[in-house]
């Protein structure tokens, strides 16, 4: 074959591919990009739920495809392109790594929609989406205050990023709130998945007196060291983890992405979609709170529903001054809450919290 | 009874018959496999082995991507091929790759945004080195104190992923980038860009290499003393000692060799399909690599064969994902089927079969 | 920084149950390797120990017997390298690479309908008498009873490679299996038990990961585990005690770097995480110059009997 005819199909290929069907055929075409296997039990999990839900919602007037565990580097951009050809009319991209691939497969492909979650970077049919964990967070945070007793409070943290350290800020603030003579150990485990290095972590925590473990890992494997050892109290991540109920854990955030996933699907079939930039919280319900358990003591468990009525409701903010950096400098001053951008890219402790970020 | 007889030299007819014997049978209990996960066999097997070449929705894109796809994983077996030839055990050119992919970006990243263009240039022999030099580590360990260069090649690419997490979200992160993990896009940069040479072919840089290196190992393996030496090393190694073959200058040769293509394989990808070093940036083509190296039997053509035919397999895998919703694990064990059936048939090309009496086996 | 908050006692404990699994598969390997052998699937097996082992002690209730289905299980698959690289004379780590590849995603396929559930684990078993002895008995003598088959096997394994006649042949075919074919050995023979013993073993590893230290399932759990166990036979040179000494220092690393950062050690994170890695080397390194025994002299060889 020679290089004209090579391409010539690229290019059919290419403006074939989605847009002419998009207008005219049923049924709606959802797509899915996931970063890990369905069955990690965290992320990606609550991400297919979001998908299910969607075909449970639409029935036969929506078709969903998927790909798991889609690395971030080199084959991103391929799998992306390869869904938009496939005829898709939204997709997915549900991990951060995915931004600039999304932004370049969208600039080939006008005509079908795009959503990058947890990113920054939007374009005429490129949305971005995220949720606010943070505020999940603050009332972890208020709990594990309350009903520590040894006043140490375990953090197994993935990856240095401003997600991460968002968490740990909201989590001691709220924390510290309650308990001035907290304490926070912080471990990195350099990793979102690893169930052994999870436990090994969770333990080295508990065995260092901590007797809350808060987890911005996926697995459940902290949970069940937790209940090992008894007299330690967790908190689901990303799932709910249910099975770990009333004790070790005792609530949970849980990423609910359906009730999103569902009006976006709606906006394509009605012809409304537009770019935009969803930042939900609790309120919205993007950020479930997962059924505090009976482990929590009545006063305490009144007082964290309350908190997060008040942050629903957009009363509360987590970040409300005055708060100070780790070095003592003013960040927030006085009922001052925090702009977004700042919360964004954030890469700093706040005072009171030991250690140094790596890096 | 049966038995294997040893061939005088390799059937020219079985190395051409079995792959395509493996790939039946692998269609076969692959569809066995897709059918009992509910999916239509037929369309499996045409979207996985047909689809990515000919189907007219995809194939104007994904060919190309096949050799996109390849290249890496043909670039890094030509490497290690030659170190396997010899007897050396890289299993760490995944290591290697991030090293090259991280030391050629942060050769670049420094001089952003000059739109000079040695920049290009310069990042590829940067990358080279960075890969090389991760290489030399078990390379100096072995000649100096004879530590096993199989543990600390794979040790160092554990070490070489906390170095790419650290550097990420440190070091070579993007200043425009929020505070968020990752280097600029090099997709962005002119100047630093591992573009298409001709557009919609998937011939960047990479690829170019990749062939180079395929006739380089050819010439190098057929045609030079040191092949002769590597081989010799790798089939006996105390004639090699014998007849004046330096030992350590060979392992430091075929690490260096294997690291350094390596290194270009992560440059390469950085700079163009991945765009940019992130915390995930690696996806485990140092190890595929093995895989590529050994189907292709140590060979270069074979090699580059092998390359293709794993591409494909990865693109018309996603593409059954996509198209037929199988779970991507489906995907991997027909991977693994397809690769046992290669090896299993490969016999027949060394060995004829006699049917009769066992002599004294 | 407060070190003191790091207790010896649980310390140890810990490194024990977190060792234990890769010297399972370790020491599994290294009996195929002293035949011979190299089975670099042992990610593969290990996963695929992990999901039947538990699926079967979800079943059934019985952990014990998740631990026997794991190591048959395993065992079985490690046949299909095996067939491939004795009989039909494959290459041994390309063929071992695929075992990787089919092991990962047989074990997803099986995995589906187990995720999120919880299964019983092993219970503590204290050793009447040792259990009370201040300080020691709760970090040697109160495990369960995996840690201490763990390391009966690896006594075990030493005394039979040293002591015992099948140990000698099992040796002889792994140096050199034209000698050992002309002595009459059964060359592949031999190389087939070892390499079921291998599989049984990883596949024991791997139950363990899935049914007390984690314990649950998820896909892709092991992480990687099987390929230190690889390098643990290494880094033993291909020796009993070693893989025991190689396990427990590459787990203890990992497990006191975690326990230096809960304590809020001022080590760059960075280095702490990468720390388990360059230790083993920086050991193995101090072990080879002081000179090494190397690799089974027909390591990764093919044998035909009639050449």
């Amino acid at each position: 074959m020679n290089r004209r005819t090579l391409l010539t199909t690229a290019a059919l290929a290419l403006s074939l591919g989605a847009p002419a069907f998009a207008e005219s055929h049923e049924p709606v075409t959802a797509g899915f990009i996931y970063v890990g296997p369905i069955g990690d039990g965290g992320w990606t999990y609550e991400h297919d739920k979001g998908r299910l839900a969607v075909e449970a919602e639409y029935g036969d007037k929506v078709k969903t495809i998927y790909q798991e565990s889609v690395p971030e580097g080199a084959d991103a951009e391929r799998a992306i392109t390869q869904m938009a050809l496939s005829g898709a009319d939204i997709i997915f991209t549900t991990s951060f790594g995915y931004m600039d691939p999304t932004i370049a497969v969208a600039e080939k492909f006008p005509d079908v929609k795009f959503e990058h979650a947890t990113g920054y970077k939007r374009a005429d049919n490129v949305s971005i989406y995220s949720a606010r964990f943070y505020e999940g967070r603050a009332i972890q945070g208020h709990i594990a205050g309350k009903m520590t007793k040894s006043n140490k409070i375990g953090y197994i943290a993935s990856f240095p990023i401003p997600e991460v350290i968002r968490g740990i800020n909201s989590a001691y603030l709220h924390a510290k709130k309650v308990n001035p003579d907290v304490e926070f150990s912080i471990v990195w485990a350099y990793t979102w998945f690893d169930p052994a290095k999870e436990a090994d972590a969770a333990r080295a925590l508990i065995e260092n007196g901590a007797d809350v473990i808060l987890q911005h890992t996926d697995s459940t494997a902290p949970q069940a060291a937790a209940q090992e050892a008894g007299n330690v109290i967790t908190f689901g991540q990303a799932s709910d983890m249910g099975e770990y109920a009333p004790l070790p854990r005792v609530s949970s955030i849980i990423d609910d992405w359906a009730p999103y996933y569902i009006q976006q699907v709606g906006k394509v079939m009605d012809g409304t979609w537009e770019s935009t930039d969803t930042w939900d919280g609790i309120g919205p319900g993007m950020v479930g709170i997962g059924e505090i358990s009976d482990a929590v003591p009545a006063d305490v468990k009144e007082e964290a529903l309350a908190m997060k009525d008040a942050i629903a409701a957009g009363e509360y903010h987590p970040f409300t001054g005055p708060i100070n950096k780790q070095d003592g400098s003013v960040w927030l001053a006085d009922g001052e809450t925090a702009a977004d951008g700042d919360l964004l890219g954030m890469d700093f402790y706040v005072e009171g919290l030991t250690g140094e970020i790596p890096n | 009874m049966i038995t294997l007889e040893k061939r005088p030299q390799p059937s020219r007819l079985w190395t051409a018959v079995t792959p395509l014997i493996a790939v039946a049978l692998t269609m076969v209990m692959g569809g066995l496999l897709f059918a009992f996960l509910g999916a239509d066999p037929f369309e499996a097997i045409r979207t996985i082995f047909w689809d990515p070449i000919f189907n007219p929705q995809f194939a104007g894109f994904t060919r190309p991507q096949l050799l996109v796809k390849a290249g890496p994983l043909i670039l890094i077996a030509i490497g290690l091929s030659i170190g396997f030839r010899a007897g050396i055990w890289n299993i760490g050119a995944e290591g290697q790759y991030i090293m090259g992919a991280i030391c050629g970006a942060g050769a670049g990243l420094a001089l952003y945004p000059s739109e000079s263009p040695l920049i290009f240039p310069m990042m590829i022999i940067a990358g080279g080195l960075g890969g090389w030099a991760w290489a030399m580590i078990p390379a100096v360990l072995k000649t100096r104190f004879g530590t096993n260069e199989i543990l600390v090649s794979l040790m160092l690419v554990y070490v070489a992923e906390n170095i790419l997490a650290s550097v990420a979200s440190g070091l070579l992160r993007n200043p425009e980038g929020m505070g968020f993990p990752g280097s600029r896009n090099f997709k962005q940069w002119d100047a630093a860009h591992n573009a298409e040479i001709i557009t919609g072919t998937g011939m960047h840089w990479g690829v170019v290499f990749a062939f180079i290196a395929v006739i380089a190992a050819y010439v190098l393996m057929a045609r030079h003393i040191q092949g002769f030496n590597i081989r010799l090393t790798g089939e006996a190694p105390r004639a090699a000692r014998f007849s004046g073959v330096n030992p350590t200058r060979i392992v430091i040769l075929c690490l260096g060799i294997s690291g350094a293509l390596a290194g270009f394989a992560g440059l390469f990808e950085v700079t163009g399909p991945a765009g940019q070093i992130s915390i995930d940036f690696n996806s485990g083509y140092g190890f595929t690599a093995i895989i590529v190296a050994f189907l292709g039997r140590l060979n270069p053509v074979g090699i580059l064969l092998a390359g293709l035919l794993m591409a494909l397999t990865y693109i018309g895998g996603e593409l059954a994902q996509l198209m037929l919703g199988v779970p991507g694990a489906s995907i991997q064990l027909f991977q693994g089927m397809l690769l046992f059936f290669l090896l299993a048939t490969d016999v027949f090309t060394n060995y004829r079969l006699r049917f009769g009496r066992a002599e004294v086996a | 920084m407060d070190l003191t908050s790091i207790n010896p006692v649980l310390l140890v404990a810990s490194i024990m149950v977190s060792a234990t699994p890769i010297l399972l598969a370790a020491l599994g390997e290294m009996v195929v390797e002293k035949s011979g052998v190299l089975n670099l699937g042992v990610e593969g097996m290990m996963i695929t120990g992990a999901v039947v082992g538990f699926a079967v002690a979800i079943n059934s209730g019985s952990p014990l017997l998740g631990f026997a289905a794991a190591a048959l299980a395993s065992a079985v698959l490690s046949l299909s390298f095996g067939v491939l690289t004795q009989y039909l004379l494959s290459n041994q780590v390309a063929t071992g690479l695929g075992l990787t590849l089919v092991g990962l995603g047989l074990s997803s396929l099986i995995g589906k309908p187990y995720e999120g559930m919880k299964a019983t684990t092993l219970p503590k078993l204290d050793i009447p008498m040792l259990s009370d002895i201040p300080v020691l008995g709760r970090m040697l003598f109160s495990h369960d009873i995996m840690v201490y088959f763990s390391l009966a096997l690896v006594a075990g394994v030493w005394a039979f490679l040293k002591y015992t006649r099948a140990g000698l042949i099992l040796r002889a075919v792994g140096e050199s299996h034209d000698s050992a074919h002309a002595l009459g050995y059964k060359v592949v023979r031999v190389r087939m038990l070892a390499i079921f013993f291998g599989g049984a073993c990883a596949g024991l590893g791997g139950a363990y990961l899935s049914l007390v230290r984690v314990p649950q399932w998820t896909e892709g759990m092991t992480a990687g585990a099987g390929w230190i166990a690889l390098a643990i036979v290494v880094f033993a040179s291909w020796r009993a005690g070693r893989v025991l000494i190689g396990a427990y220092l590459f787990g203890g690393v990992t497990v006191l770097q975690l326990n230096l950062q809960a304590a809020g050690a001022d080590v760059p994170v960075a280095l702490l995480s990468a720390s388990p890695y360059l230790i083993t080397i920086l050991v193995l390194v101090i072990i080879s110059a002081r000179g090494a025994h190397g690799a089974p002299a027909s390591l990764g060889r093919a044998f035909h009997a009639s050449h």
